[in-house]
């Protein structure tokens, strides 16, 4: 027997759609993934509240909310910088030149991939792939995709973000 | 979802197809297609339309316009480009009862298209464009004139096999989950966690004729006595995810999905579900618990989800491009679909052709086509005129193939002999500017990332094949190290639970069988023939 759903964390707005999300789907365990993409989407990160509030909602224990948003690569229990780089290690942009741009800007920005610098301004990550191989090497600006990228050309899209 | 169109029933001289996949997207063709429209206005030329189209196919040459009428392919057209220039002058004043129609370049000459029939030609998020061109015709047939099995017969006569890598005959996993009793529900889900890096066929028929695959799973449906469904797409999709969900709300509100499909007794509902991330996650068994909402783990087979999937349920998974070819076989008959092809290996297969190749796209060729035809004739050769080198297909799971294996023909049988596999499409041409260790070594990378952990050849096999190819790269290995990575990886690939670690091996097999002197090269003369991997040349290391 499941409890009584628990109350928001706070009076932000953001709750109001997760437990939107949560209503939607029948507050079953089986939506745990959609619901963690639905607060991964409202707040940037999945924080520790956050995992506690819509594992109780679904009555998913803690261990397998946390286990779940660890195990896929999508959720991230960081927060994010203001903007991100995402830059794609698929086959056609690893043989195209990703690694000399990853390198490029972990020297220039001091930071690793997974890693965010340190005003807070701009997160490395790095894909799979995005499937936008005509255009490799590819890096996402925030949500915008831009190929055939130069080491350099990454560098002057970071500075006019 | 047309920017301009002539007077109502006038049917436009010309329209300019501009293609809104997520290659051409990322390079401005929405904004050019905005363009487009206000340029024929400021002209005044009302008798040219704008049309939203998915995929061209020729990703290399984007932003693509194509004006089916005359049949003229117009690439590069940036906004504001001569290009755009020149276009904006052929629809002004382009006649298509007397232009002569150009023949079809190199690229396109030989491509056989049955899955993107429609890509390029129908607005994907319009259902009646779709229904314009036979769409849901199918479905209906099926509905009205067949019986369960006689669908099931069409799809084992058309020879269709999984498309998605396996190759698993379509026909008979229908049968067995059509033959499996249950109580009370069977599920239909469509695997659209494409995730071999290099790879993007799922991708672009999902953006460009989403109608298509959900017509798929709705005969599916049918046929096996489902009554919901799932397509299970990766979160990196955005424009994938998007139309998918616009073509289902559509779908429901003209009544091809819902209750009473086509005013019948056939129910079926269809949700989209995302992924996370998760490579492992296109192993049916790691989905179907990612769908539960847990960690994607696989689990041993049988039962197959065939007997006991979703929630202990029969559960068809079928990948997009398998789904995407049900419509044209039931419309065509089977026996129509089987004509193509060779051998064991009927049809058609959509190939995502990337790499060090002039001419970059999505493809659709007869399988039997050789690899040689696919790389010079469509693909237009090597960049740059370097020296081709390796064609590798099948992502983390397949291998790469030489020079001598060019004239290899495409099918799943003659594919799996050269120690390599068919996959979901994914093939990336290299030159000699790739060193085939280090391409064995980033597969082997990726296959470590992505184990799940929980079966032990897999999880520790990967980590001890990459610690062993980066002492090869590092050219700090013997002798020793070699034979190690060879009993490991025939250990990794014989032991492990899914096919993640069964193939992950496949790479450095392939390689050392027809790449072994560039081993042995790093091996013994610590040097890298391609220049890619940072040994101090010539200097032989005391480790």
């Amino acid at each position: 027997m499941r409890q009584a759903s628990p109350k928001a964390p706070s009076d932000d707005k953001r709750w109001r759609m997760i437990d939107a999300r949560i209503r939607r789907l029948g507050s079953s365990p089986d939506a745990l993934i959609e619901v963690l993409h639905t607060a991964q989407e409202a707040f940037g990160y999945l924080d520790p509240e956050t995992l506690a509030y819509v594992g109780a909602a679904l009555g998913v224990p803690p261990s397998r909310t946390y286990g779940v948003a660890t195990f896929y690569s999508h959720f991230t229990l960081k927060p994010q910088g203001k903007h991100t780089c995402v830059v794609c290690t698929g086959t056609a942009c690893y043989i195209g030149g990703a690694r000399g741009i990853i390198k490029r800007i972990s020297q220039d920005l001091n930071i690793g991939p997974g890693e965010t610098t340190e005003d807070k301004r701009i997160s490395l990550l790095t894909a799979r792939c995005i499937g936008a191989c005509s255009l490799a090497p590819a890096v996402v600006f925030d949500d915008d995709v831009q190929g055939k990228l130069s080491p350099d050309d990454v560098m002057t899209h970071l500075e006019q973000l | 979802m047309t920017e301009t169109s002539p007077p109502a029933g006038r049917s436009p001289r010309v329209t300019a197809n501009v293609c809104q996949a997520a290659g051409c997207v990322s390079l401005r063709s929405v904004e050019l297609s905005k363009d487009l429209g206000d340029r024929l206005q400021k002209a005044g030329v009302t008798d040219a339309a704008v049309k939203r189209v998915g995929c061209l196919g020729l990703c290399a040459e984007g932003p693509l316009v194509r004006v089916p009428e005359t049949g003229q392919l117009f690439s590069e057209v940036g906004v504001g480009s001569e290009a755009e220039a020149a276009l904006v002058e052929h629809l002004a004043t382009a006649d298509p009862t007397r232009e002569p129609r150009p023949k079809p370049s190199s690229f396109f000459a030989s491509q056989v298209p049955i899955v993107l029939e429609n890509s390029g030609l129908v607005d994907p998020e319009d259902i009646d464009d779709y229904i314009a061109r036979s769409g849901y015709e199918a479905l209906t047939t099926a509905l009205t004139e067949m019986t369960p099995a006689q669908v099931i017969d069409q799809i084992v006569v058309s020879g269709l096999r999984g498309r998605g890598g396996a190759g698993f005959p379509v026909g008979i996993k229908w049968q067995t989950v059509a033959k499996s009793t249950t109580t009370d529900h069977k599920y239909v889900i469509c695997n659209a966690d494409e995730g071999d890096p290099g790879a993007f066929m799922d991708r672009s028929v999902l953006e460009s004729d989403p109608h298509r695959v959900l017509e798929g799973m709705a005969i599916a449906a049918y046929a096996v006595g489902a009554d919901s469904g799932y397509v299970y797409c990766r979160a990196e999709y955005p424009l994938a995810i998007k139309r998918l969900k616009t073509a289902i709300r559509q779908a429901r509100r003209k009544g091809m999905l819902g209750q009473n499909i086509g005013d019948s007794q056939f129910n079926f509902h269809v949700e989209v579900r995302l992924g996370a991330g998760a490579f492992v996650c296109g192993e049916e068994t790691a989905l179907i618990a990612s769908i539960e909402g847990q960690r994607g783990t696989p689990r041993p087979r049988p039962p197959y989800p065939a007997v006991s999937g979703l929630r202990g349920r029969p559960t068809l998974i079928n990948n997009v491009e398998s789904l995407a070819n049900i419509a044209p076989i039931i419309r065509n008959g089977g026996e129509w679909y089987a004509k193509t092809g060779v051998g064991r290996s009927k049809g058609t297969k959509v190939f995502a052709l990337a790499g060090r190749v002039v001419r970059t796209g999505l493809i659709e060729v007869p399988m039997g086509m050789t690899l040689r035809e696919v790389i010079f004739d469509i693909g237009g050769g090597i960049l740059d005129n370097r020296p081709f080198k390796a064609v590798q297909t099948g992502g983390p799971s397949g291998g790469c193939l030489p020079a001598e294996m060019l004239d290899t023909t495409l099918d799943y049988e003659s594919l799996s002999e050269k120690g390599s596999i068919m996959g979901s499409g994914g093939m990336i041409v290299l030159d000699d500017t790739s060193c085939m260790v280090d391409v064995a070594r980033y597969f082997m990378d990726f296959s470590r990332d992505e184990s799940c952990g929980k079966c032990i050849p897999c999880r520790s096999g990967t980590t001890q094949l990459r610690m062993l190819l980066d002492k090869i790269v590092e050219g700090n290995a013997d002798m020793l190290d070699l034979s190690r990575l060879e009993e490991l990886a025939s250990m990794v690939k014989a032991t492990s639970l899914c096919g993640l670690g069964q193939n992950a091996p496949n790479p450095v097999l392939s390689t050392l069988r027809y790449f072994r002197s560039e081993y042995l090269a790093h091996i013994k003369e610590r040097t890298c023939p391609a220049g890619v991997c940072a040994i101090a040349s010539g200097e032989a290391k005391t480790s």
